[in-house]
């Protein structure tokens, strides 16, 4: 796990290097130019002078002391700004995943009692418009019919600023409505992935050997397909969200944007327009971390579900 | 005695998309209470599913019952409701299954697995479930039961998770057990303890059972009525003595000639093809003579993989899969080698054409020694040893065509011009009679003995010396296994082939093999002519191997008292084990035993 962060730590360095352009070109640019003096004066006091080794050696230690320099950007340490967004990214990315899982296995388990049937039929046909259309797409077209047509949840942002006193739950309240719309268009995709995944498994395990045994033992219905079949269909739908979750991270980034969600992906497109190097650096790491987070986590899920799993 | 089961007229329907197919046809017959009563048949002849049936468990939409009734205990099944039936199923009417590695869920105890069915139908609360369903396994020997019950399936073998089965289906004293073929799968030795077992307790509770086998062995030692069908219907019925003193129906005396019995070669110094039903009585059985120049030496040879364990997946331990094994095959003749799975008796088979590399030892091929080759050279000496499977259902791909499948290895090797491919092919399959018009079939389109025939086209090919059949007519049935067995003998007389005959199956090896060896835990505990291995076994485990061979024959039965199998010791050792070397002595001439310590 170390090695994978480590990886992609001096991967990211690599990539944003070799990109053309760096950050003196950006503030010589928002200053409306500046001669060469000044360029290499702005380059020495960003270290970009260095050599290249020694800009990378620099930047693994920094990282491994959880400095990740300052924005050139905000004029902030990268550290703070990533963790005054972090939670916020944190809650939509968890939601939208519990929220897909549950959905998705649900329409799964529903429509591979009748594979056949219209049920099915119309599950399949939910889920290929889930996959099918583009988040940002769905995500506008909810946030058209949400703030022009049904205004019922809020639209952009994560609390209220008229809301300034109150209790815990008056401010948690509030937070769950502005996260309703950014959630729900986070996990349309993603339950589309996981019932269609279900369904297939659910039917596979249904055939096997061990169904006909539980139906064999007199049990209900409900507690063959509940208990026997669906707890042995759920590894692939695990094993899958797992692998997902980096494109949910990066399916957040979009969100957020789209709703202003005030988390790491708004703070990452800001970056990238503004070439924040460190800012993009540190959510790179960051997200990378709760990748490799979310695959322990995976793991060990797995491992509790299945006693063969060995890690 | 009282009817408890009666089938009357049962008729059921199979929808395919080419339409509906009869799978059972006017079937009617009754269980008694207390009785065993045998359906035997080949597959696909409708056994299994008139099981399903009187489970009510047909899968939906792809069978169904047309016309006719089943009676349990003078209710009409089909007037039962769902709820009605779930309340019989487990608990009235149980059931057992041929393959005891997928028959119980992966993710729960064997304690779990008993008790649910207990707690289902009996009301009883957590404790008092978990409690009884430690007795039953107690009751089915499962050795530490109540330590047992916390294991899950993959962490018990293939004889003790049928147990497990057998413990959930009595659980609730039905008054019938089904059994479908549920020995087929294990190795002879648990078949027997399993067979044993089903009879005891069979005495011990008075339960009836509805026994489901293709093996007419089987059939001698369980029944006390029999039911022989052949496609979807009854062709005869009768007691257990009746069917095999004196068979009336054509095809019930094909499957009694189809298999082979124990003993009766013994009076025979040479194997020789099977007298099949059909066959002109005028046509002579040729004995398969052979020669007695070696063909292949094996020494010492030894086989061990490695156990890797550890963060950094070092070798901790190692199987111990082949130890110390030496044996000669004669031209034109036929070595068998028999033990029970985990003997290594595959990995030997394996370790000759170096699919796994051995440790250490000799392989000597005609001269050239196989194991001391370069890629290049071993890659030539393949073509003179072929192997065919055991799954002749997995072992072909099922994309390509056979035309092809049985050309690759000549391709592959390049020593046919392609203007003769055609006609050389062509042979391959007039050789093991098969139509030519197959050629440009697929293996989906073929049963399981024509894939097999093609399999063995597939390793003729190359004009091989040695073909390694490695359980390669376990998976067949009898008149199948019959016909393939004798086209492997005809061949042989034909084109001088030796075989290294791998199974499990005794009366198979008794029919096939010159010379004959055991294997226990990676070991040959004994070795010799065929005839002195059966009819004069000396080392203690080949006794009891061939103790535990079910004999077609239903005067010759069993009782649990003859058999005591100890558990198959675990073959991995830690890498400072270092075996004691195997010595032999000559017992008589030719025929080698074991008196190293092999762990029996």
């Amino acid at each position: 796990m170390l090695m994978v962060l480590l990886v992609v730590v001096v991967l990211n360095f690599l990539m944003l290097h070799l990109a053309p352009g760096d950050i003196a070109d950006t503030i010589a640019q928002t200053m409306g130019g500046a001669d060469e003096q000044d360029m290499a004066e702005l380059r020495k006091q960003y270290g970009l002078d260095q050599p290249f080794f020694i800009q990378l050696f620099n930047y693994v230690v920094k990282v491994a002391l959880l400095d990740f320099g300052q924005s050139h950007f905000y004029n902030l340490p990268v550290f703070d700004l990533i963790m005054e967004r972090f939670p916020a990214t944190l809650l939509l990315v968890f939601s939208a995943q519990i929220l897909s899982l549950f959905v998705g296995i649900l329409l799964g388990v529903y429509a591979a009692q009748n594979p056949n049937g219209l049920s099915s039929l119309f599950v399949n046909m939910f889920s290929l418009f889930g996959y099918a259309a583009p988040v940002f797409w769905t995500g506008i077209l909810l946030l058209i019919a949400f703030s022009l047509h049904i205004p019922i949840f809020p639209v952009s942002g994560m609390r209220d600023i008229t809301i300034e006193s109150g209790n815990f739950f008056v401010h948690f309240f509030d937070v769950l409505r502005h996260l309703f719309l950014p959630m729900i268009t986070l996990a349309s995709i993603f339950f589309a992935y996981y019932s269609r995944l279900c369904r297939a498994s659910m039917l596979e395990v249904l055939g096997a050997d061990f169904v006909r045994t539980a139906k064999a033992k007199g049990l209900s219905k409900k507690d063959v397909l509940l208990k026997h079949a669906l707890k042995n269909s759920l590894s692939p739908v695990i094993t899958f969200a797992g692998l997902s979750f980096s494109a949910v991270v990066s399916g957040a980034i979009l969100v957020e944007t789209v709703y202003s969600w005030p988390g790491l992906g708004t703070l990452a497109f800001n970056s990238i327009i503004s070439r924040d190097t460190p800012v993009l650096l540190g959510i790179l790491i960051f997200s990378t971390l709760m990748v490799t987070v979310g695959n322990l986590l995976t793991d060990l899920m797995l491992k509790a579900l299945d006693p063969r799993i060995k890690i | 005695m009282e009817d408890l089961v009666s089938i009357n007229n049962l008729n059921i329907e199979a929808r395919t998309r080419a339409g509906t197919l009869k799978v059972v046809n006017d079937l009617s017959f009754t269980i008694k209470k207390s009785e065993t009563l045998c359906v035997v048949g080949e597959s696909g002849c409708g056994k299994s599913v008139t099981a399903l049936s009187l489970m009510s468990l047909l899968p939906e939409g792809i069978l169904k019952v047309s016309s006719g009734d089943i009676l349990f205990d003078n209710t009409n099944l089909a007037q039962l409701s769902e709820a009605e039936l779930e309340g019989i199923r487990g608990n009235e009417i149980s059931m057992i299954f041929q393959e005891p590695m997928t028959s119980l869920n992966p993710l729960f105890t064997a304690g779990e697995q008993v008790s649910e069915v207990i707690r289902r139908h009996k009301n009883l609360n957590k404790e008092k479930a978990w409690a009884s369903a430690v007795e039953l396994l107690d009751a089915v020997k499962i050795p530490n039961p109540d330590k047992r019950a916390f294991d899950y399936p993959f962490q018990l073998s293939g004889g003790q998770r049928q147990r497990v089965m057998i413990a959930i289906a009595l659980a609730c004293q039905p008054k019938i057990l089904i059994a479908d073929e549920p020995t087929t799968a294990l190795d002879v030795t648990i078949q027997a303890e399993i067979l044993a077992l089903i009879n005891m307790l069979k005495q011990e509770t008075g339960t009836a059972v509805m026994f489901i086998t293709h093996d007419m062995a089987v059939v001698a030692q369980m029944a006390d009525r029999v039911v022989v069908m052949h496609p979807g219907k009854k062709v005869e019925e009768g007691t257990v003595h009746e069917i095999f003193n004196n068979p009336q129906h054509e095809y019930t005396k094909s499957l009694l000639a189809a298999v082979p019995k124990l003993g009766e070669m013994a009076s025979k110094k040479y194997p020789e093809p099977m007298r099949l039903v059909g066959e002109k009585k005028t046509k002579a059985l040729k004995p398969i003579v052979g020669t007695n120049e070696p063909l292949l030496k094996v020494n010492n040879l030894v086989t061990r993989y490695p156990v890797k364990g550890g963060v950094l997946r070092r070798t901790i331990a190692r199987v111990h899969a082949v130890e110390d094994v030496s044996f000669t095959i004669m031209k034109g003749k036929t070595l068998s080698l028999v033990g029970e799975s985990g003997c290594g008796k595959s990995t030997v088979g394996r370790s000759l054409i170096r699919l796994v590399e051995p440790t250490s030892g000799n392989v000597n091929l005609d001269g050239q020694n196989i194991l001391s080759l370069n890629p290049k050279d071993m890659r030539e000496a393949r073509s003179n040893i072929q192997m065919v499977f055991q799954d002749p259902f997995a072992s072909l791909n099922p994309q390509r065509p056979l035309f092809d499948q049985v050309a690759e290895p000549l391709r592959n090797y390049g020593i046919v011009k392609r203007e003769v491919l055609q006609e050389k092919i062509g042979d391959l399959f007039d050789r093991v009679k098969l139509p030519r018009s197959f050629m440009q079939r697929y293996p989906h389109e073929l049963s399981g003995g024509q894939r097999q025939r093609i399999a063995i086209a597939r390793a003729l090919a190359l004009n091989p010396k040695l073909i390694i059949a490695d359980e390669a007519v376990s998976a067949l049935d009898v008149s199948v296994q019959a016909q393939v067995l004798n086209l492997m003998m005809e061949l042989q007389v034909d084109l001088g082939l030796s075989f290294l005959f791998i199974s499990h199956d005794m009366a198979v090896v008794e029919r096939v093999s010159h010379d004959v060896g055991v294997m226990y835990l990676g070991r040959l505990v004994e070795i010799g002519p065929r005839q002195a291995i059966f009819r004069n076994p000396q080392h203690p485990y080949t006794q009891d191997l061939l103790k535990a061979v079910p004999i077609a024959d239903p005067d010759k039965r069993k009782s649990e008292r003859e058999l005591n199998f100890k558990p198959l010791p675990s073959p991995i050792h830690d890498l400072t084990h270092d075996p004691a070397p195997s010595e032999y002595k000559e017992v008589a001439k030719n025929h080698y035993l074991l008196t190293t310590d092999c762990g029996y």
